[in-house]
Formats: structure tokens, C-alpha cells, sequence
């Protein structure tokens, strides 16, 4: 007895010094995440004539000239924010109601083929969306929709990684007896779903919501080879405008502005949301 | 007996009626694009000048093309490069967050506030991220201002001149913008290990270094390995980092151009047997990588 706890007192101090150690090199992670966010939102705030001056640490007082200067320049910057709202927006939404629908499909049903089903889905996951972009931009010219946002949206009612999250939120939150108990209530089938099992899966459902929403509004590949017309333009696909055009030469802090424009609401809606976020990444993970 | 069975399969016909909307989607925008994809894999059919030629069958040629002809060597090359760049920092770094964030002992404080900090990048817009950077590491940029003025460096460095600065910045990228990503992951493997093992390495005086290599990481290799090839996969799929950094150009000298870069060029050229090819291949590559995965995991669950 009194052996460990001598040995305990030995190593407390050993302790103390790794936990300096991890509080110091957390700090520094921290800095390295944190400082190109801050560098971009006081270089969003200077001059051009200021930037070509050098780094500062405060902000400068031009932050509101530049995007004046931004939103009435050559790029439909607020446009672009809107098409990428929309189409992030309705897929998130298309995305969660549809992949509950399928995870209850093979939740609460007992069909023939169901296993297959399941096995198929996760089989399918992990397909990537770029091997198939050849046949997809085909696909959306044979149907006349390019510079349209359906194709954008739609496909993101097939959800394999949705779905999977939502099935195994489902299997622990969502008892059959409940579904039963409804059954013998009266209400049908569809009107369960919608009424029963949808609110019960809201913390699951807004986690993804999250997720597809902002896989949307960063994805840049397939937009870029659908939309062409200006006002359709989604803002990576602005981005990558900006990148293209050499921006450099002329006013930096518009093109700072531009990028803080696309960088600042997602930190923003990030922090007031983190808790679900990253709680909700661990418990799919550990789960998955 | 039989009329509740009569009512259980009644019930049972609602399963393939909520499957419609998924199966209908999944067929036409994923099943046809990828039989599609397929398909024009075996044509020649590319815009020279203003003249469309083919599509003409050809058989195995693109797939042959592509193997000898072409530069696909040294795309994978420089893919897997900037992959390996990103992904040695990133694995090293995640194992000693989690390590440290699931230390009973160490108990260390605002853990809710790292976590948080570290997962941002993962959230924000890869081509913004990488303009930001551009910007940041052009020669007139503050990253050269700040370096000059402190002395480190002489000149201003052109950071996109050089073969070195260009794939480490991008592997740089991917480091910050996954490891939070991964340690979460991590995590979430260490906890599953029972305290028990713990406190019995520690009554056998094991030292906390002995305790992470031959306690932690040995019951973490499923989860790791899980961790490797989706991380090996998502690499395959580099795309938005070296494509805005680099302006599509995957200069200087085409060594930072990767393979979806590749497939991208041919896409906007219209050069479609080319890239019906190049995706068949990526998609049997990353058939492989998921099947083991599935191994790996499907072991995992049945221990």
C-alpha cells in the first residue's frame, strides 16, 4: 500500500510536466489553425496601398470600402451566395428527409431483400462522385439542365454516408413498439413516418443536415462542370474565377474581402453549432 | 395466426414503397453516369480543333493510351506525394491529440474549446482555402513580409516557383484541414479500450510511452488502418486544393497535377474516351481500397 502511493506522488509531478507539455503544444496547434483566419480578416480590412506596404497585426479601416468595392465589382459575388444558399439549403434538406426515409425503409420493415438492400448501400458509398462526373455532365446535357441547380440538388436524395449515420442513430432511438403503438392508434403508414419517427431522429437529422450543407456549399468539382452562366455561379466556382483572372494585379483587398465573403458565415454558423458538430462527429464515429 | 401474418406483410410492402425515392435517384444520376461512364470508356471521342472525332469503338486503346502514352505515372506520382506529404504530419499529430485528449490523468482543461479550434478547417471551403493561401504565400504577400521582417528570410521567396513549396503547401493544407477530422476518430477507437488494461500496465510500472506503443496503438490498429485507406482514398479524390493553388495548372511543371486534375482537363476538353478510361481505373483502384476496409472493419465488428 504504501509502495503506491509513494509511486503515485513520484509520478504527479512527472504529470504536471506532461500536462505544460500538451497545454503548450495545444496552443501552438491552435495558433497554426487559427492565424490564416486572422490574417485574412485584417487583410480583408486594409487598402490595397496598405497590403503592398506589408503584414500588420491591427486591422485597417477599409474593410467596409472593400466590399462595397467587391459588390459592385465584375464578379456576381451576392448572386453566387444566394445560388450556393439554395442549393446547399434544399439539399441539406432533400438529403436528410430522404436518407431517414430510406434508413426507416430498412429499419422498420421487414421485406424480402432487405440485408441485400443494406449491404448494396454501403457497397455503393464508396463510389466517388468523380468517376462518374463524365457520365453525370452527359447525363445533365442529354436532359437539358445545365445552368440548372436540379442536378445539383436532386442527386443528393440518394445518400449513402446520410443514410448509414441516420440507420444506426435509428436502431438505438427509434423502438418498434412506438411504431406499433401508432399502428393500433389508427394512423398510416406514411403519416407514422412524417409524425413518429422524423421528430424522434432530429438530433440525427440536424447533424447531417449540417454536414450535407456545407459538403454542398464547398463542393466545387461537379458545380463547376454544370454551371457555366454567370448568374448560376456558385462561389468556389467564383473562387476559382477570381484565382483565374490574376486578381493579384490589381486590388487585393476586394480579393480578401472575396475570401473572407466565403470563409466567415461557415466559421460563424460553425461556432454557434460546434457542440452538435463535434459531439455529433464522435458519436457517428464511434458508432460507424 | 395466419390473418396477423396477412398484416405484418401488409405492413411490409411500405418498405419497398419508402425505398423508391433512393432507388429511383441512385439510377438515374449514379447507376446510368457510371455505366455511361464505362461505356465511353472503349470510344474514341475527342475535340480536335473545332472538329469532333468519333465516337468510333476502339476497344482497350484508351486503356492503353492512358498506361503507356500518357503522363497518368506521373500524376499518381505527384498524388500520391502531396497525399503522403499531408497525411505523415497529420497521423502523428492526431495520435498524440487523442492519446492526450483520452488521458484519464491528465484530465486537461477547455478540451470542448481544441476540439473545437482543430475541426474548423475541415469545414472551410477547400478552394477558398486554397486562394487564401495563394494569397498568403504569393511573393507580395504576408507571409513573405512577416518572414522578411523577422529575418528569417532575405528575399522574397516565390513560393509558387518551386516543386518542394507547391506540394507542401498543398500537403500542408490537407494536414490542417483532416487532422481534426482523424483525432476525433481516433478518440473515439481509444475509449473503446477498457480502463482495466490501463491500470494493469500501470500496476506492472509500465511507463506512459510503454503504455502508448504496446497498450494504445496495438489495439488501435483496426481503426487506424480504417483511418489510412479512407484517408488513401479521399487522397485519390485531390482535387480542389492543387486545382485553385495552382490555377489548374499543377505547375511548376506540371508536378503538383493530380490525378482528378488530369481527369478535369480531359473533361473540359471533351476528350470523353480519355476520361471514361481514367475514371474506370481511379474506380477499380478505389474498389480495391474499399474492400479492404470492409475486411477490416467487418474482422473488427465480429471480435
Amino acid at each position: 500500500m504504501a509502495g503506491t502511493s509513494v509511486k503515485k506522488k513520484g509520478s504527479g509531478s512527472s504529470i504536471h510536466a506532461r500536462r505544460v507539455i500538451a497545454y503548450i503544444v495545444l496552443i501552438i496547434i491552435s495558433f497554426i489553425c487559427l492565424f490564416w483566419f486572422y490574417v485574412l480578416f485584417i487583410n480583408a480590412t486594409r487598402s490595397n496601398a496598405e497590403l503592398g506596404r506589408g503584414f500588420t497585426v491591427v486591422p485597417g479601416k477599409y474593410l467596409g470600402t472593400n466590399f462595397y468595392n467587391l459588390f459592385h465589382g465584375s464578379l456576381p459575388v451576392v448572386r453566387g451566395m444566394v445560388n450556393s444558399l439554395i442549393i446547399a439549403g434544399l439539399s441539406a434538406f432533400l438529403s436528410t428527409y430522404f436518407s431517414t426515409m430510406t434508413a426507416y425503409a430498412i429499419h422498420a420493415y421487414r421485406f424480402a431483400g432487405r440485408k441485400a438492400v443494406f449491404t448494396f448501400i454501403l457497397g455503393i458509398m464508396c463510389v466517388p462522385t468523380q468517376v462518374t462526373a463524365l457520365g453525370f455532365v452527359k447525363l445533365v446535357q442529354g436532359m437539358g439542365l445545365e445552368n440548372n441547380f436540379i442536378p445539383l440538388i436532386v442527386p443528393s436524395i440518394a445518400a449513402p454516408a446520410t443514410f448509414f449515420y441516420l440507420k444506426q442513430y435509428m436502431d438505438s432511438n427509434l423502438p418498434g413498439e412506438l411504431l406499433e403503438a401508432a399502428r393500433i392508434d389508427g394512423a398510416g403508414e406514411v403519416r407514422i413516418f412524417n409524425t413518429v419517427a422524423i421528430p424522434l431522429m432530429k438530433p440525427a437529422i440536424s447533424v447531417q443536415a449540417i454536414f450535407t450543407f456545407v459538403a454542398s456549399w464547398n463542393n466545387y468539382f461537379t458545380p463547376s462542370l454544370i454551371l457555366h452562366k454567370d448568374n448560376t455561379k456558385t462561389l468556389p466556382i467564383l473562387i476559382a474565377q477570381l484565382r483565374a483572372a490574376d486578381w493579384l494585379k490589381f486590388d487585393m483587398g476586394q480579393v480578401y474581402a472575396m475570401i473572407a465573403f466565403s470563409i466567415f458565415p461557415v466559421i460563424v454558423v460553425y461556432l454557434i453549432l460546434s457542440k452538435n458538430i463535434v459531439g455529433g462527429l464522435a458519436a457517428g464515429a464511434v458508432k460507424g | 395466426m395466419k390473418k396477423k401474418k396477412s398484416v405484418v406483410s401488409r405492413y411490409n410492402r411500405w418498405g419497398y414503397i419508402f425505398l423508391i425515392p433512393f432507388a429511383v435517384v441512385f439510377v438515374i444520376f449514379q447507376l446510368i453516369p457510371l455505366v455511361t461512364t464505362i461505356y465511353n470508356s472503349f470510344f474514341e471521342n475527342y475535340m480536335s480543333g473545332l472538329k469532333k472525332v468519333g465516337p468510333n469503338f476502339v476497344g482497350l486503346a484508351n486503356y492503353g493510351k492512358l498506361l503507356t502514352g500518357g503522363d497518368l505515372g506521373k500524376y499518381f506520382g505527384n498524388t500520391m506525394i502531396m497525399w503522403i506529404l499531408g497525411f505523415v504530419p497529420q497521423i502523428v499529430l492526431s495520435l498524440l491529440l487523442s492519446a492526450w485528449f483520452t488521458n484519464p490523468q491528465l484530465r486537461l482543461k477547455g478540451q470542448r474549446f481544441f476540439k473545437t479550434v482543430i475541426y474548423l478547417p475541415n469545414l472551410i471551403m477547400a478552394a477558398a482555402f486554397s486562394m487564401l493561401f495563394f494569397t498568403l504565400f504569393s511573393k507580395g504577400g504576408p507571409v513573405n513580409s512577416i518572414l522578411i521582417s523577422m529575418h528569417i528570410f532575405k528575399d522574397k521567396y516565390d513560393f509558387m516557383a518551386h516543386i518542394g513549396s507547391v506540394r507542401g503547401l498543398v500537403g500542408f493544407m490537407n494536414c490542417l484541414m483532416w487532422f481534426g477530422n482523424t483525432t476525433i476518430l481516433l478518440m473515439a477507437g481509444m475509449m473503446g479500450i477498457p480502463d482495466s488494461l490501463y491500470e494493469a500496465a500501470e500496476v506492472d510500472g509500465a511507463t506512459p510511452g510503454q503504455i502508448f506503443w504496446k497498450v494504445t496503438l496495438p489495439l488501435l490498429k483496426p481503426i487506424f488502418i480504417y483511418v489510412l485507406i479512407t484517408s488513401l482514398i479521399g487522397g485519390l479524390q485531390m482535387f480542389d486544393v492543387p486545382q485553385i493553388l495552382t490555377n489548374g495548372s499543377g505547375d511548376p511543371m506540371r508536378s503538383s497535377m493530380t490525378l482528378i486534375m488530369y481527369l478535369n482537363k480531359h473533361l473540359y476538353s471533351k476528350n470523353f474516351g480519355m476520361a471514361g478510361a481514367l475514371s474506370v481505373m481511379l474506380l477499380i483502384l478505389t474498389g480495391i481500397l474499399s474492400a479492404i476496409v470492409f475486411r477490416v472493419t467487418a474482422k473488427d465488428e465480429v471480435q
